[in-house]
């Protein structure tokens, strides 16, 4: 297959960026597009040019590394799949695609498609976790969960924090994302103790790191990966309330 | 490189001296109570002390999230770092199937005793009965702190923990979170150690990479690492180092671990003197999709339920070019059946990653590049009908349909053996440190639990073993027992190490030569694949021994790496790792050439039964072969610490 690709380049956070275009020809339909991308980069190295920036590491989906707009849509815009996954043959042979990064006021750009995440990170320390002390844990059994309840708290741990709902969401917000997490925590009886103050420290922490409001455009469940929907936003507002209670 | 070379410890002594390594095994008491015994002989010290030493810890997977979460808990200062943009994206998140713990819920007479043995028996006996002892003792009480911290393990319907069977047991102790387990432990210990970097009590230096280790008084007292934003080179200063930096199987270029895994710490280490224990004990996985000519070599691994319901099949004639519906049953070689009737498609691991590989040999390889052998599911699509199929795998099949573009209920899956899993790794002691005083080892960076083959869901139970309830202990127990000075930036060994870093880096950047990193890669990948993979012998093994050293000479000659050291530099990265998997692909031959038997993973094809299955020798191999660095261009010395068994008697390796 023979793809033109747009490609945004910049050297560095504080150099000014653009769209450079490559041909890449000769690409099996069976590549995805990150494949597609180091045959690029093979290509750049051998001509003495500087191989296009972008991260990728378990490629296969779960690790949360890769992250690339393809035609304006995060991931690319299919359904349940990261960059990685993403295959050449989902495009015509001979397509044009505008590859460029995660963009949001809380991702400043690093280099070329790669882009600084650490603000997630920081939100989840805010408190997206249980406060329990390595050695101080109960047996196991002796809280018995329902089953649908553990079923529908693995739906929202199952984010993989690759921030593709900010990067669509035209507020730049990581509603989703906070959302996920309290969802994951607030439905077990073990997060429960420490649900209202959760709540509270991780939009705040959210809001303090720039990302924006959530005004439910839907664009970050369309996104999301790991079919992570709404209905976390819905809970993470609900927590909220019951925390100024 | 010499002024390194005055400042190391102890090891490696002068050749007339004999090294002996001393494992600070629990000696003549029970292995129920040595782990319990040897707690209470740990020296303790007040928290007040504990704040005023800092513990590196490298890497944020399962062991070493862990172990800075727990270490920080405790009071000590921890500095983590890991190459990732975070640490929630170390490779522990790709593990699917699950963590063994005996807990016993399902009644099935599950004991510390049994999941003991069975690891035990699974390593081939080339692990270290106490270290595996004490794994089995500690699954319980890491399945308690799991779910404490919210891992939504699967439950039954009246809400308690539910287990599945894995192979090599004939229990059901396994705990599981969908195919999702691996991720779910990891955020575990990765929310953990957020609340201690919120906390203060972890410093975090996240896109960070270790370069060299920092000796002080023939003791490892930091690292040099890489800012891989900046490319600054800095010294991090620490009282003990923690090697928690995962695997080596990105070695064979081809194999299952991500993108970015390496071997670059541990080598480093070893060439400071902490000795390398069994390194070519690499485990294979047969179910991988074969690499299909894309230039990276991350392989997808596919779950090995398959061979459930698959027959796995080549074309009776090599060179056969038609696709699979159009080869007639009777040009068909179903060899696992032909050659295993009694386990057929079910054949172990490594039997049956063999068995493809000499079907490719041949030439009756399937797919664009020859590599591959075909997994059947038509039949059982036929016998079941395709919702059944759905049901039982539907995950595993759109993975594959993603990664080929084929529905493997209407077309053979095309699957092929890749490697996984590193058994071997730092050499550690009973108390998880390395030959250098001061530096820790843990998760699968370290060799210590699995022998020559691990048992499948116990690689997550050992890091989170490692890095929670063992490793904490211990360094604890090292920083009580010595007194440490203040190390200043000026020191020779702080000093010497920047060196050795920013001279590797200008020397890769500055051989300015025509041929990627990459490039090397995949031709170490290939000769390993060869010569020290699924099969060896002492001729393949002397002639890719000759080749990497070779490859090696070429790399430092025709290395293309663009770019500068002071910029985000991803090819930098990727030399670098390159250049110490040189190194370690010569001392996995080294290695698999000294090994005179077949265990577990390795396979020498002059030790095998009549049936070809592997032949161990106790007598001679019942050891840890130990490698310790003799500096570059001489050979490296090896020293093999006997391994004494007092639960078993030894018996031959029997499948049937």
């Amino acid at each position: 297959m023979k793809l033109l690709l747009n490609i945004w380049r910049q050297p560095s956070a504080s150099a000014p960026g653009r769209f450079v275009r490559y041909t890449v020809t000769g690409i099996p339909p069976s590549h995805s597009l990150l494949e597609a991308l180091d045959v690029l980069n093979q290509n750049l190295l051998a001509a003495g040019e500087t191989p296009v920036a972008f991260e990728s590491d378990c490629r296969e989906g779960i690790c949360g590394a890769c992250g690339v707009v393809v035609g304006g849509r995060a991931h690319g815009g299919r359904a349940l799949t990261t960059s990685c996954e993403l295959r050449v043959s989902a495009f015509a042979d001979g397509a044009e695609l505008t590859i460029e990064p995660f963009r949001a006021k809380a991702f400043p750009v690093l280099r070329d498609l790669v882009v600084d995440r650490s603000a997630l990170d920081r939100v989840i320390g805010a408190g997206g976790y249980v406060s329990v002390r390595t050695g101080s844990a109960p047996e196991a059994n002796v809280t018995p969960i329902a089953k649908p309840i553990v079923e529908q708290a693995l739906d929202a741990a199952a984010c993989i924090g690759c921030g593709a709902c900010v990067a669509a969401c035209p507020n730049a917000s990581a509603a989703l994302f906070v959302g996920a997490k309290i969802t994951h925590l607030a439905l077990l009886p073990q997060g429960r103790v420490e649900r209202k103050s959760r709540a509270a420290a991780l939009v705040a922490a959210a809001d303090r790191e720039g990302f924006g409001a959530c005004t439910a455009h839907g664009e970050c469940q369309a996104a999301c990966p790991k079919g992570i929907e709404l209905g976390v936003i819905t809970r993470m507002n609900r927590e909220l309330l019951h925390a100024a209670e | 490189m010499s002024a390194a070379v005055a400042s190391r410890s102890a090891v490696p002594a002068p050749p007339s001296e004999p090294v002996v390594l001393d494992a600070r095994l629990p000696g003549a008491t029970s292995l129920a109570e040595a782990w319990q015994n040897r707690k209470q002989e740990l020296q303790l010290v007040t928290r007040a002390r504990r704040r005023g030493q800092t513990v590196l810890v490298v890497g944020s997977g399962l062991a070493g999230a862990a172990a800075a979460a727990t270490l920080s808990e405790l009071g000590y200062r921890v500095i983590c770092l890991c190459f990732q943009d975070s640490p929630r994206r170390a490779h522990s998140v790709a593990a699917q199937g699950g963590i063994n713990a005996c807990k016993n819920y399902q009644n099935d007479g599950d004991s510390v005793e049994r999941l003991f043995k069975d690891t035990l028996k699974g390593g081939d006996y080339r692990s270290r009965e106490a270290n595996v002892y004490r794994l089995a003792e500690l699954s319980v009480a890491i399945i308690d702190q799991c779910v404490a911290q919210g891992v939504p393990f699967a439950r039954e319907y009246a809400g308690h923990l539910s287990n599945r069977s894995f192979g090599g047991a004939l229990v059901s102790r396994t705990f599981y979170a969908r195919g999702l387990t691996g991720q779910q432990l990891l955020l575990g210990a990765y929310q953990a150690l957020s609340k201690e970097v919120a906390s203060g009590g972890v410093q975090l230096l996240a896109r960070h990479e270790v370069l060299e280790l920092i000796l002080h008084d023939g003791r490892a007292r930091g690292v040099v690492a890489r800012d891989l934003v900046t490319g600054e080179q800095k010294a991090l200063i620490a009282e003990a180092v923690v090697l928690a930096t995962g695997g080596y199987a990105n070695v064979f270029h081809h194999s299952t671990n991500a993108m970015g895994s390496n071997a670059t710490a541990i080598v480093r280490a070893y060439e400071q003197g902490a000795a390398f224990a069994n390194p070519s004990f690499v485990q294979f996985h047969p179910t991988c999709v074969p690499p299909g000519g894309q230039p990276e070599g991350k392989l997808l691994l596919m779950s090995e339920a398959l061979r459930n319901d698959g027959r796995v099949w080549v074309p009776r004639a090599p060179g056969d070019a038609r696709r699979p519906e159009q080869i007639p049953e009777a040009e068909r070689d179903y060899y696992l059946e032909r050659l295993y009737p009694r386990y057929g498609n079910l054949s172990p691991r490594d039997v049956a990653s063999r068995a493809a590989k000499a079907r490719c040999d041949q030439g009756c390889g399937v797919g664009p590049t020859g590599r591959g052998v075909y997994l059947d599911l038509c039949l059982a699509v036929r016998r079941e009908g395709v919702g059944k199929l759905e049901e039982r795998y539907g995950n595993v099949l759109e993975m594959y349909r993603r990664a080929t573009g084929e529905d493997p209920l209407e077309t053979p899956m095309r699957i092929y053996p890749g490697a996984h899993y590193s058994m071997g790794g730092l050499w550690v002691d009973y108390e998880l440190m390395s030959t250098v005083p001061g530096l820790f080892v843990i998760g699968e960076a370290n060799f210590s639990d699995h022998g020559a083959n691990r048992l499948g869901a116990s690689a997550l139970l050992q890091g989170l073993s490692d890095g929670y309830f063992i490793l904490p202990l211990t360094a604890s127990s090292y920083l009580a027992s010595h007194a440490f000075g203040a190390l200043p930036a000026s020191a020779s060994g702080v000093r010497d190490a920047l060196d050795r870093a920013r001279q590797r880096t200008e020397r890769l950047l500055s051989v300015r030569g025509q041929r990627g990193a990459l490039d090397f890669h995949a031709e170490l990948g290939a000769l390993l694949w060869d010569g020290c993979g699924l099969c060896r012998n002492a001729a393949g093994l002397e002639h890719a021994l000759g080749r990497v050293r070779q490859l090696r000479d070429a790399f430092w000659q025709e290395l293309r790496v663009p770019g500068a050291a002071g910029e985000l530099n991803q090819e930098l990265e990727r030399a670098g790792r390159v250049a110490d998997f040189l190194e370690l692909g010569e001392l996995m031959c080294r290695d698999a050439l000294a090994r005179e038997e077949s265990a577990g993973c390795h396979f020498r094809e002059e030790h095998q039964t009549a049936a070809g299955e592997g032949q161990r020798d106790d007598a001679h191999f019942a050891h840890v072969s130990a490698w310790f660095h003799t500096g570059r261009g001489t050979a490296p010395r090896l020293v093999r610490e006997p391994l004494g068994f007092q639960s078993v008697v030894l018996a031959e390796r029997n499948y049937r």
